[in-house]
């Protein structure tokens, strides 16, 4: 097969580009924890409101600088008992299911951008610099009411 | 010319295409004004109706039939005019097609199925959507069959000849979508039809979301090679020229089977069920495609500079302003290119890992895919519109069509730039998608979203009216060519089905070895999607009872 020898040279400088692409992102996820939301822990979608942590929605403090905060998604709002409150510069654990059907939790202006698949439960590790009021979001469609699924967090 | 009853199913497929194409541009119209609070919707019509009727329509009825009345055409011209079996099949090919899209279009008018076009369980439509959908697909399947059969008949007839390269590309395509339908295939009938007909109470979700999304990513390159074929093989005779390489064609073709299907995950980024390990994976072979993508890029250049040059064009540049502009047959399908720069290094950005969440189901995914399918496939689409009706009904593409084509090229641009940058801008402040307009009960950062001059609801609807303008002035031509313009009796009024000349001299025999590429594509889908589905069902959770949430 004849190869142009412009083409040889612009294939190499796209294939050594796209090698050290893969690279830095690989890099970042694997040996800095940069990656996106995610976990392996399944859950009975009939059972979200008895099982752990999920019976007592909302946040819960850890230790002196984790936060866990449990979220149940459901057509069409999230189940909190109050309002959502956690400080700035600790981490916030995300632990997320549905118990309906597919939603996400997405808080706006942050890297939180979970999917909530019932059965599954979704985690995201997130330490909030500014404080105020965010706003939480559904971004996956889920019904009549999708655009009226939202809720709030404050970072204090 | 060829044969008329291949021309009457070619055009009966891009009938069919263009009459979706009618009912989903004016679905999208009323979405722009209903996110622009400008209009609200009687009682009986819903947002999401109308949304999963656009993505339907336009995603995959206009742009399969139209794939598919053009591949016919391609095939007839290149390897001889079908026989009557294959011309059998292809009719119940084409009618099981269409049974199956009036179905599922029954089901979203009829308000059963506002499930959207990805049809995400466990929202249950109808289980007659589902049906429609299975029927479509396996109509699809009949009228490829037809295909391979009189390209199987050209090769025996033909023994150690490479085929013509357009009948090589349309092959690789359907290729592509045979192994890529399997995963949806799986889904529905094994999963969705036995829940929504209550023969099970439950479905695996997310096991369902995999086997989607193990056909959804290489759906759009089902899409996208046709466009790709209309680069290699119709562009290089509109510019005067030959295909640059025909093994570097072929080639990069058979690259894209292996790297368009095991690449799924990265459109499940920020869900669980699935390892990171397997994830990134998947993102690694996705941006394998690269590869391809960049060798399309060289050749389409290589071929205008060399059209250009051969022209007069002097100089570094000279040569691009020797080349056709005033042929709207070239210049279409010239502006759909350049707009796939933006939409190949967006795509880019959505399959980097963790860079996803920052984009993953907001408003930039919807612009991403308005510069993607939206233009580059589209609008080639519409630049083959222009020479291939009229080729098939023998009619003149008459001087007022050509400048009315100009004009419905330049809106479309127009409306596309204005649509979609608005729709890149507010997904990164962080407006979602598929969602009907809403303020969040007038929370500040809603209102910060859509404060700009781009990033307004305003740009989005101007952007969507000239595109729906544009769409009618199409439908317009595509009338006329089709039944009204005056007959070509003149040779120099018949149009042309331009196929460029493509030297094989040198293109190595295995490239057309299809067990090959069939082989190594089966060993990556293996690869990618073995393990990490074993253990999806092997540790799957009780199933999600089916809801309808509309």
């Amino acid at each position: 097969m004849h190869f142009h020898k412009y083409e040889k040279i612009w294939l190499v400088f796209g294939i050594v580009a796209l090698t050290i692409f893969l690279g830095v992102v690989g890099v970042s996820a694997f040996s800095h924890d940069h990656t996106p939301a995610g976990g392996m822990h399944t859950i009975d979608p009939k059972k979200v409101n008895e099982t752990a942590p999920f019976d007592k929605p909302g946040v819960t403090q850890l230790d002196d600088d984790t936060y866990q905060v449990a979220i149940v998604a459901m057509a069409f709002g999230y189940t909190t008992p109050e309002k959502l409150r956690v400080p700035a510069g600790k981490e916030i654990v995300f632990h997320v299911t549905s118990s309906d059907v597919v939603h996400s939790f997405t808080i706006d202006n942050t890297k939180v951008n979970m999917m909530a698949v019932p059965g599954q439960i979704t985690m995201k590790s997130y330490t909030f610099t500014e404080p105020g009021k965010y706003l939480i979001l559904c971004n996956e469609y889920c019904g009549t009411g999708h655009h009226m699924m939202f809720n709030e967090i404050e970072v204090y | 010319m060829i044969a008329a009853q291949d021309r009457k199913l070619a055009l009966s497929n891009i009938g069919v295409a263009y009459t979706a194409f009618l009912l989903g541009t004016l679905c999208g119209l009323l979405q722009v004004f209903i996110r622009n609070d400008a209009i609200q919707l009687p009682a009986w019509l819903d947002y999401y109706q109308i949304l999963t009727a656009h993505g339907v329509l336009l995603a995959l009825i206009f742009t399969t039939f139209f794939i598919f009345g053009f591949f016919v055409t391609g095939m007839s011209k290149s390897l001889g005019n079908f026989g009557p079996k294959v011309r059998l099949v292809s009719w119940i090919g084409f009618w099981v097609t269409v049974i199956g899209t009036v179905l599922a279009t029954a089901m979203i008018v009829s308000g059963e199925a506002s499930v959207l076009y990805t049809f995400y369980a466990p929202l249950k439509a109808s289980g007659w959507y589902y049906v429609g959908l299975a029927l479509f697909v396996v109509g699809t399947w009949i009228s490829s069959f037809a295909l391979v059969s009189h390209y199987m008949v050209w090769r025996k007839t033909n023994k150690g000849q490479l085929s013509p390269l357009f009948a090589f590309m349309t092959i690789t395509t359907i290729i592509l979508w045979l192994i890529a339908c399997l995963g949806v295939v799986a889904t529905v009938l094994f999963q969705y039809i036995p829940w929504t007909f209550g023969w099970v109470d439950t479905i695996d979700v997310e096991l369902s979301r995999s086997l989607f999304w193990y056909f959804g990513h290489p759906l759009v390159y089902f899409w996208l090679l046709p466009a790709y074929m209309a680069w290699y093989v119709i562009v290089p005779k509109l510019v005067g020229t030959t295909v640059f390489s025909d093994s570097l064609a072929r080639l990069s073709f058979v690259l894209f089977i292996l790297f368009s299907i095991p690449v799924g995950f990265h459109h499940q980024l920020t869900e669980p069920g699935i390892s990171n390990f397997w994830k990134f994976l998947q993102v690694m072979l996705t941006f394998m495609v690269i590869i391809p993508s960049l060798m399309t890029a060289f050749s389409m250049f290589a071929t205008f500079e060399t059209a250009g040059r051969k022209n007069g064009g002097k100089g570094l540049f000279g040569w691009f302003t020797k080349l056709p502009w005033k042929d709207i047959r070239f210049t279409s399908i010239f502006v759909a290119m350049a707009f796939f720069i933006p939409g190949g290094a967006g795509g880019i950005i959505n399959a980097s890992f963790q860079l996803n969440e920052v984009v993953h189901n907001t408003l930039w995914v919807v612009g991403h895919f308005h510069i993607t399918v939206g233009t580059p496939v589209a609008m080639t689409f519409m630049g083959l519109t222009f020479w291939l009706i009229p080729y098939l009904t023998g009619r003149k593409f008459t001087k007022a069509m050509q400048k009315l084509g100009f004009v419905q090229i330049v809106t479309w641009s127009v409306g596309m730039l204005m649509m979609s940058t608005a729709q890149h801008v507010l997904g990164l402040l962080g407006a979602p998608r598929r969602t009907a307009f809403s303020s969040y009960n007038n929370h500040a950062s809603t209102l910060e979203w859509f404060d700009g001059i781009i990033s307004s609801h305003v740009t989005m609807a101007i952007g969507g009216s000239i595109l729906f303008l544009s769409a009618m002035l199409l439908i317009y031509i595509v009338v006329m060519t089709m039944f009204l313009s005056p007959k070509a009796v003149k040779e120099k009024d018949m149009v042309e089905f331009p196929m460029a000349e493509s030297g094989k001299a040198s293109t190595p025999k295995f490239l057309e070895n299809w067990w090959i590429w069939i082989g190594i594509a089966f060993a990556l889908i293996f690869i990618a999607y073995a393990i990490p589905l074993g253990d999806m069902i092997q540790h799957a959770p009780p199933g999600a009872e089916g809801l309808k949430t509309w």
